[in-house]
């Protein structure tokens, strides 16, 4: 039993080294798309303190969006398009009909209205595009599908899809752009002066209707990557949204606030999950992935509460 | 302070009745009511719309070019339940007063809350290849149907499919099956058989839970799955989880000749989304492949084409729509069976039950009724509601379908022992399980 | 006019903390009781009692305990449903090893062990709080949720994975199991929702309650009040769980009568917890009415079009459903986010001041 737990698990990784990185570059590739879900939390989160849960539907609504454009009819390119305006659209009447009425509310009330956003959006998508899960188009938009295996030694085999491959490289541009805009241009200034304080932000005379229509827009923008994505490696469908959960461990880790701190995050979730789950997992009859990522999350928030980049919370009486 | 409370409820409890009242009066008198709990919504959405347009569509098609079975009009109404357990036993309720005659829950959860309700309120349940195995045993559960097979003979099929492969079940010592599944009700019913088999022929069993949450990121079981080296794989999958693991398959490169569904796991679409990488991805089925039926054919005319039906035109005939197709096909012969038997046209739960029991599907009358070789013939006996009726094996030949093998018998003769001590444990379990008191009717 | 407390004098300290000092509001709880125990039973039929009575209950009562934790002590929870299958496994393992006790005994003895389980997860919400909080009961969700399919123990290793309630009877009558009527079902679930509910409003108006409610207004302030952050805490956990076991065993037990592993899921979670805000945070009689609009409305609406005679498809009906149930929520977080206990409260200062406006 000890040796199952201290010795076993090590021995076999270095036995089998090609199995080993193969189990490292899926926890990657899970690690980055965890992380892409979490950025659309954060985005949100750092301008608006709202904490999105309906970030997961809002995954699998531009999925959808996109997958009906291009069946009924239109180029993929131009779906992408018009899918890239609804989410506009959509980010304005968020902005426009539950932000804005919700101004200064507490924490929970921001959030529960959230989750009502979630359920009316399950609603609207199964009711637009069916409940039936959908092939996402990722051939059509110029995505390569094939796969590279890297040969190790003796039957060793490492095999790289190039869908993986082209996620990483997306998820690296999307947040150096996001960064860039954050610390560039003018409305990415004007963005973190409203995160460090809405008022403040007011009376220099940014428009903070205008600032969350922004983050909410390009919130729906990471959650169109993500559905792309993750749609490629299974389906677009409703079981999808239940993903999105994932990314609350790993905003714990990374801390609300930081952008950087999402992708780490999502790295060390992604490994530590695929981790424990082949070389421990078996141990206590499989399945352990479904909670060790919070439980990680958990002994990590008792050392330090405010995340691996997150600001230090200091209160006061 | 709790004033608003009464107020709330008196409303509410009056909507209600008004509702419920209304409802109970629309029902007209000379229609048999077959409700119909579906699920088009939902995580597992993407296999329920095909099995709900299915059995929509035969009953349907029945009603506008016979006017319905025996000169009675058949009343369908869907229940939408989401595969969720809370809204299953809603519609069951709200539909049970209107004379209900018969419940298709599918759901292994649903059709557990149901199996002792079923013979309380006197309407059989016909969980058609699904639900508990153990309820093939009629003396037991004298209300619930599972023809035409268990999960424990489409287990055993499976086993027996792979030593053919390997050239007799003596072969199986020393390999290695892996058993990949949906860590519910549904996907665990098979465990015990898959256990016992591997004990009698020595081939060890490696089992890979997927659970319902990671349906969609199943890369640690197929991680898991390569390490191990499986000769074979056996999957129990339901919903999403099929195609993402057909995707993952093709991903890790599983030989996918030696990847073998369950009858759930046989939908068009999970194959597809292996494209043509997925090529030779088998599945067990026990209803007929494409759409060269002269029933389907009335269906196409009468139902689909005269937009009577939401089935989408690309989905008709698929193999869980054709699925759907034979779940109303054994409730219609059921109905015709009963007013056979009972002399009445309208019918209640309880002759439904007859119907049931002493229903004999023999090829001819398949054929009669347009469908020649659609399904293998089956009969239901008093002791054996599910049959252990052959099934055969589908090959995706990367665009669709094809028959790959003959009808194969399951193993009877184990699985029926084990259903006998499964059922009898069920009942000490829930002691004091109540007796058989219907009177056989063959 | 209608509702006016002047002219109630008190002459004695007990009748000053009474329960409900004011006479209207004594009159009110005894007609809703009335109605609850006489009125509904006898005009009710089965479908009102199994599907939308009963179930309504069961879902005040564990409003009634996320509200505890989260309305009086401050602590977010995402982990109710889960604790709310702690209370039903219990319960369904000790009526199966003590096939001869009194079912509502054991049903309130599972308590204790969601009680347990909650102190113990409790137990980080004295280093973090508020959203890190909700996170980490959601640890407590999934790895619950995650113990009722991996032990088969749990289960008495059916091969279906779910629990399945056995008949049991008390004085001769069966209570649970299929042919338990719906009648003694729906008075068992009412009479431990009323009394755990009564019980509920004197212990907040007491010490512990305010000692909650102190930690939840200002912690550090509290604790520098005398209040023990540790165990005023895990005490709140600890009732919270309690009560939600109690009312997830009454879900099995009385209500769905078998429960896979998914009943007990995340979805439940945030049902309850949409009925709490909804309701009111920190309001009783809130807990009921968020339990009747997040329940009985969708049960409602299904009926809707076919009483209006529209011939719309069961899914159509659903999606449409999830769609004004969404966009309800959102609404009446925009109108009232202290929810409808607030708005029964300026409702009764209109009807005190009535016909004037003020």
């Amino acid at each position: 039993m000890l040796y199952d737990i201290f010795i076993g698990p090590f021995v076999q990784m270095v036995e089998m080294p090609d199995f080993f990185l193969q189990v490292l570059w899926e926890g990657f590739v899970a690690g980055i798309l965890y992380a892409l879900i979490a950025l659309g939390f954060v985005l949100i989160f750092k301008a608006s303190g709202v904490f999105n849960f309906a970030q997961g539907i809002m995954v699998v609504f531009a999925g959808l969006t996109l997958v009906g454009f291009y069946e009924s009819g239109v180029p993929a390119l131009l779906a992408l398009l018009l899918t890239i305006g609804v989410m506009g659209a959509l980010a304005y009447g968020i902005e426009r009909f539950v932000m804005r009425p919700l101004v200064n509310q507490p924490d929970i009330i921001l959030l529960m209205a959230t989750i009502g956003l979630t359920y009316f959006l399950i609603g609207l998508g199964e009711f637009v595009f069916g409940g039936e899960p959908k092939r996402m188009i990722a051939e059509e938009l110029g995505l390569p599908t094939g796969s590279t295996a890297i040969e190790m030694g003796e039957r060793g085999l490492v095999i790289l899809q190039h869908i993986d491959i082209a996620a990483a490289v997306i998820a690296i541009l999307m947040v150096t752009a996001l960064g860039i805009f954050f610390n560039k241009t003018r409305i990415g200034r004007a963005l973190r002066a409203v995160a460090d304080d809405h008022q403040a932000a007011l009376s220099v005379g940014i428009s903070l209707n205008q600032i969350w229509a922004i983050v909410w827009f390009a919130a729906g923008l990471v959650a169109l990557a993500t559905g792309i994505m993750w749609g490629a490696r299974s389906d677009v469908s409703f079981a999808l949204e239940i993903v999105a959960f994932k990314a609350l461990p790993v905003l714990i880790l990374g801390g609300f606030t930081s952008i950087p701190g999402a992708i780490i995050g999502g790295l060390i979730i992604g490994f530590g999950e695929k981790i424990g789950e082949i070389y421990w997992g078996g141990l206590v009859g499989g399945g352990i992935e479904s909670w060790l990522a919070y439980i990680i999350a958990l002994i990590f928030l008792l050392f330090r509460p405010q995340g691996l980049f997150g600001e230090r919370i200091i209160e006061r009486v | 302070m709790t004033n608003l409370k009464h107020l709330v409820l008196g409303t509410a409890a009056a909507l209600i009745m008004g509702a419920s009242g209304t409802f109970s009066q629309a029902m007209a008198e000379d229609t048999n009511y077959v409700p119909l709990l579906t699920y088009r919504t939902g995580a597992y959405a993407g296999s329920g719309i095909h099995i709900a347009n299915g059995m929509h569509d035969y009953l349907a098609m029945l009603n506008e070019r016979d006017g319905g079975i025996g000169g009675v009009k058949i009343a369908i109404e869907e229940c939408e339940t989401g595969y969720d357990a809370q809204k299953g036993v809603e519609c069951y309720e709200s539909t049970k007063g209107k004379n209900a005659l018969v419940y298709n829950p599918y759901s292994t959860g649903i059709t557990l809350q149901l199996i002792p309700k079923a013979s309380v309120d006197k309407i059989p349940m016909l969980s058609m290849g699904y639900g508990l195995s153990a309820a093939a045993v009629g003396n037991t559960f004298p209300w619930i149907f599972n023809v035409p097979d268990t999960y424990w003979d489409g287990a055993s099929v499976a086993i027996k499919y792979i030593a053919e492969q390997e050239g007799g079940l003596e072969k199986l010592k020393g390999k290695k099956i892996g058993y990949i599944f949906l860590d519910a009700g549904y996907g665990r019913e098979p465990i015990p058989l898959l256990e016992q088999l591997s004990t009698k022929y020595g081939f060890e069993l490696v089992q890979y839970p997927v659970p319902g949450k990671e349906m969609q990121n199943q890369s640690s079981q197929w991680l898991n799955i390569r390490r191990d080296r499986p000769d074979y794989m056996v999957m129990w999958g339901w919903g999403a989880m099929t195609p993402t693991a057909v995707k993952e398959a093709v991903k890790t490169r599983f030989p996918m000749d030696k990847l073998i569904g369950v009858w759930w796991s046989a939908g068009d679409e999970d194959a597809a989304a292996g494209g043509e990488a997925a090529k030779g991805y088998k599945a067990m089925n026990f209803s007929g492949v494409g759409s060269d039926f002269a029933a389907l054919g009335d269906i196409k005319k009468l139902v689909i084409d005269a937009g009577k039906s939401q089935t989408d035109p690309s989905s008709f005939a698929s193999t869980l729509y054709n699925r759907g197709v034979l779940n109303s096909v054994i409730i219609a012969e059921a109905i015709r069976n009963a007013q056979e038997k009972t002399g009445k046209k309208v019918l209640t739960g309880e002759d439904m039950r007859i119907g049931l029991e002493s229903l004999d599907l023999t090829a001819d009358r398949l054929a009669e009724i347009g469908l020649a070789d659609f399904a293998h013939p089956m009969k239901v006996t008093c002791e054996d509601h599910a049959g252990g009726n052959p099934v055969f094996i589908q090959e995706w030949d990367g665009k669709q379908w094809q028959k790959a093998s003959d009808w194969i018998e399951p193993m009877t003769d184990v699985v029926r022992p084990l259903l006998e001590a499964a059922a009898k444990e069920y009942a000490e379990k829930n002691a004091p399980w109540p007796a058989r008191t219907e009177a056989c009717p063959n | 006019m209608f509702y006016r407390e002047a002219g109630q004098f008190k002459t004695s300290y007990e009748a000053d903390q009474a329960l409900f000092p004011i006479r209207q509001d004594r009159i009110g709880l005894a007609v809703i009781l009335l109605i609850a125990f006489v009125g509904i039973p006898l005009t009710a039929n089965d479908f009102v009692l199994t599907s939308i009575m009963i179930p309504f209950l069961v879902f005040s009562l564990s409003a009634i305990g996320l509200n505890i934790l989260t309305g009086f002590a401050g602590q977010l929870s995402l982990g109710t449903g889960a604790f709310m299958g702690v209370g039903a496994y219990a319960a369904y393992k000790l009526t199966s090893l003590f096939p001869d006790v009194n079912v509502i005994v054991m049903v309130l003895c599972s308590g204790f062990f969601s009680a347990a389980i909650g102190a113990v997860f409790g137990l980080p919400s004295l280093r973090i709080k508020g959203l890190y909080l909700a996170v980490t009961t959601l640890a407590a969700q999934f790895f619950l949720e995650w113990c009722f399919i991996r032990i088969p123990w749990l289960y008495n290793y059916n091969a279906s994975g779910a629990i399945e309630i056995p008949s049991r009877d008390m004085f001769g009558i069966l209570v649970t199991g299929p042919e338990a009527t719906p009648l003694t079902r729906y008075f068992i679930v009412l009479a431990i929702t009323s009394v755990i509910a009564l019980l509920m409003a004197n212990v907040l108006r007491g010490r512990i309650g305010r000692s909650w409610m102190m930690i939840r207004d200002m912690d550090i302030a509290a604790e520098l009040m005398g209040i023990r952050p540790l165990q005023t805490k895990l005490l709140a956990f600890a009732v919270s769980s309690f009560i939600c076991g109690v009312a997830g065993a009454m879900m099995v037990f009385f209500w769905l009568s078998a429960a896979e592993p998914s009943s007990y899921s995340i979805k439940l979670s945030f049902q309850i917890l949409f009925m709490v805000i909804l309701g009111g945070l920190g309001s009783l009689s809130g807990a009921f009415m968020g339990a009747a609009f997040i329940w009985i409305l969708p049960v409602v609406l299904k009926f809707v079009p076919g009483m209006l005679g529209f011939d719309i498809e069961a899914a159509t009906v659903e999606h449409l459903t999830f769609m004004i149930v969404g966009a309800l929520i959102i609404f009446f977080l925009i109108v009232e986010p202290h929810g409808f206990a607030r708005l029964w409260q300026i409702g009764k200062q209109k009807l005190r001041v009535w016909p004037f406006p003020y």
